[in-house]
């Protein structure tokens, strides 16, 4: 049983029913592993808006803090996106950004820059969590996606035993 | 007990929990023999509902034989019994009551201050349905406490069985009175937005109150077969315009009457820039309700037409036409339904084999399943429109 739920007790009137033990949960562990992304990118998003200069000097990427916080901006509403019910296009989403961050790190890594190491670095764990993006972003859709060749039609159930003709109306007399 | 209990956004769990017990002297327990998976659970599941609590009991669809009674239900029920339970609590003697206003009934919300701070006065106390609403413990469980049990229930005749009973409790009362929200003449042509669980009743009921054409608006072939199957003639909005196919069938006027049974998480689309823009408001909490089919309604509706609105809505929208509403003099109806006011005459209507509203069932599980169930159901995967879940 969660702190939450024990804290929610508080105000629960006294004969209510109260959780003794709990059961598995109806979120499956892709969309945990959606929800913890989520709130990733929300820190990362944070930080980017509200430290650029810190990020911009520790990869040698002086006078681009403008870049960085759209990037901040960007990185919280994927965030907003994965950790809301839309969770699949919040991943991709994520994808895409991670597209981006790969071309702007990949550019600013050159000889002239003294932080080529940490662009390295930060290139390197760029990927891994890219290929975390996709991986999760492919199951997520998969999960929630219908699938294929398994529709049923229910045209033979109309609710009316004798028909829909012989009751239209019934409830007009 | 076992019970569903909700834990957060999309986190429900089918958990072991004390039983209820009696707590007024007009309370009941029943133990829960069927109980449903309402569309509008998933607005819970989603957390797009506020005021609920880690640790609720869902569902406020159920019913099941009763198995103790205090002693101020004086006789009304008896033990053994079986009844379906209303998803509104009704004293049965307020003034609200005694007018059949069950859903806004003034004594059943315990929490009529928290009520009152956000709607400006209670309404009824409604089970498994956030702490707005009383926090009641829903049904999705083996038992239930129903409060003012001698008068918030409805006794099944022998002879009918769990699933042509159960939905009484809600989504019946509901398509009709949304139905009847409509005043449907016979020359009437009434448009539905939305062909789940209460759509597909909002069918049936126009079809029995003698409307001339009933149109279904969704775009699941499931959904629109069954609407189909009802008499409705279906539209697919997805693949055809909604404005330019009730113009033809109606002769260019517009349906007559319109009735929303989709509410807050309308169907977001490409082809409809609105919800695309009202979910993003809604994920950034600048609206909480998405409501593109309030605006095609009165957008298409006929001049002088009603507009009947059973789906939920939970707080505030965003854009609506209120010019076009005013101007072309449209009524709005809605409301939660008042459950036991329509319920004699559809018991009635049952029995006599006017209706048999078990056509609506396509899963019936295992309470234990029940947690998997309510992704199926929001992902509308396996065709899956209406579930039952066994205690």
């Amino acid at each position: 049983m969660s702190y939450m739920t024990k804290m929610s007790n508080i105000v629960r009137y006294e004969g209510d029913p109260r959780v003794i033990r709990s059961g598995p949960s109806s979120l499956p562990a892709v969309d945990r592993w959606s929800k913890a992304l989520g709130w990733f990118s929300l820190l990362l998003g944070a930080a980017e808006l509200l430290a650029p200069k810190s990020i911009a000097r520790s990869l040698g990427m002086e006078g681009k803090e403008g870049l960085l916080r759209t990037y901040g901006v960007r990185e919280i509403g994927a965030g907003i996106m994965t950790l809301s019910t839309e969770k699949q296009m919040g991943v991709w989403s994520r994808v895409v950004g991670d597209g981006l961050d790969i071309a702007t790190l990949v550019a600013s890594r050159d000889r002239a820059n003294p932080k080529s190491g940490n662009i390295g670095i930060a290139l390197a764990l760029v990927l891994g969590i890219t290929a975390l993006d996709l991986i999760v972003a492919q199951a997520a859709t998969a999960s929630h996606s219908r699938r294929r060749g398994e529709q049923r039609l229910y045209g033979d159930r109309s609710g009316f035993p004798r028909g829909v003709e012989a009751v239209r109306g019934a409830a007009r007399a | 007990m076992r019970a569903l209990v909700w834990h957060g956004k999309e986190d429900i769990r089918c958990d072991t929990v004390t039983d209820p017990i009696i707590e007024e002297p007009r309370d009941a327990i029943i133990r829960v023999t069927s109980c449903a998976i309402c569309g509008s659970d998933l607005h819970l599941f989603h957390n797009f509902i506020p005021a609920m609590l880690p640790g609720d009991i869902m569902g406020h669809e159920m019913m099941g034989e009763v198995v103790e009674v205090g002693h101020g239900v004086d006789g009304k029920l008896k033990v053994g019994e079986r009844i379906v339970v209303p998803f509104t609590i009704i004293c049965g003697e307020c003034e609200q009551c005694r007018r059949g206003n069950f859903s806004v009934c003034e004594r059943s919300n315990r929490n009529k201050h928290f009520a009152e701070k956000v709607f400006g006065h209670a309404t009824a106390g409604l089970f498994g349905y956030t702490h707005l609403t009383g926090g009641y413990p829903g049904g999705q469980a083996e038992y239930l406490r129903v409060p003012f049990a001698d008068a918030t229930q409805i006794k099944v005749p022998n002879g009918l069985s769990d699933e042509q009973a159960l939905f009484l409790g809600d989504i019946l009362p509901t398509g009709w009175q949304a139905a009847v929200h409509c005043d449907i003449e016979p020359t009437d042509t009434v448009a539905i937005w939305g062909c789940g669980p209460v759509g597909q009743m909002c069918i049936r009921s126009a079809i029995l109150l003698g409307a001339r054409q009933v149109v279904a608006i969704d775009y699941l072939p499931e959904r629109l077969s069954m609407a189909e199957a009802g008499g409705a003639i279906a539209i697919n909005f997805a693949a055809e315009s909604v404005l330019e196919r009730l113009n033809d069938l109606t002769g260019g006027k517009g349906p007559d009457k319109c009735i929303d049974a989709t509410g807050l998480e309308a169907h977001i689309s490409h082809h409809h820039p609105d919800t695309v823009i009202d979910r993003a408001k809604q994920m950034m909490m600048l609206e909480s309700d998405r409501a593109h089919v309030l605006r095609e309604m009165i957008y298409v509706c006929r001049p002088a037409g009603i507009l009947s609105v059973p789906g939920v809505y939970s707080g505030l929208v965003d854009k609506m036409p209120m010019g076009q509403l005013m101007n072309k003099g449209l009524t709005i109806r809605t409301g939660q339904t008042h459950v036991n006011r329509w319920t004699d005459d559809l018991l009635r209507r049952i029995e006599e084999g006017q209706i048999d509203p078990s056509f609506v069932v396509t899963h019936t599980v295992a309470l234990r399943d029940g947690p998997g169930m309510y992704r199926v159901f929001r992902d509308k995967q396996d065709s899956c429109i209406k579930v039952v879940l066994k205690p």
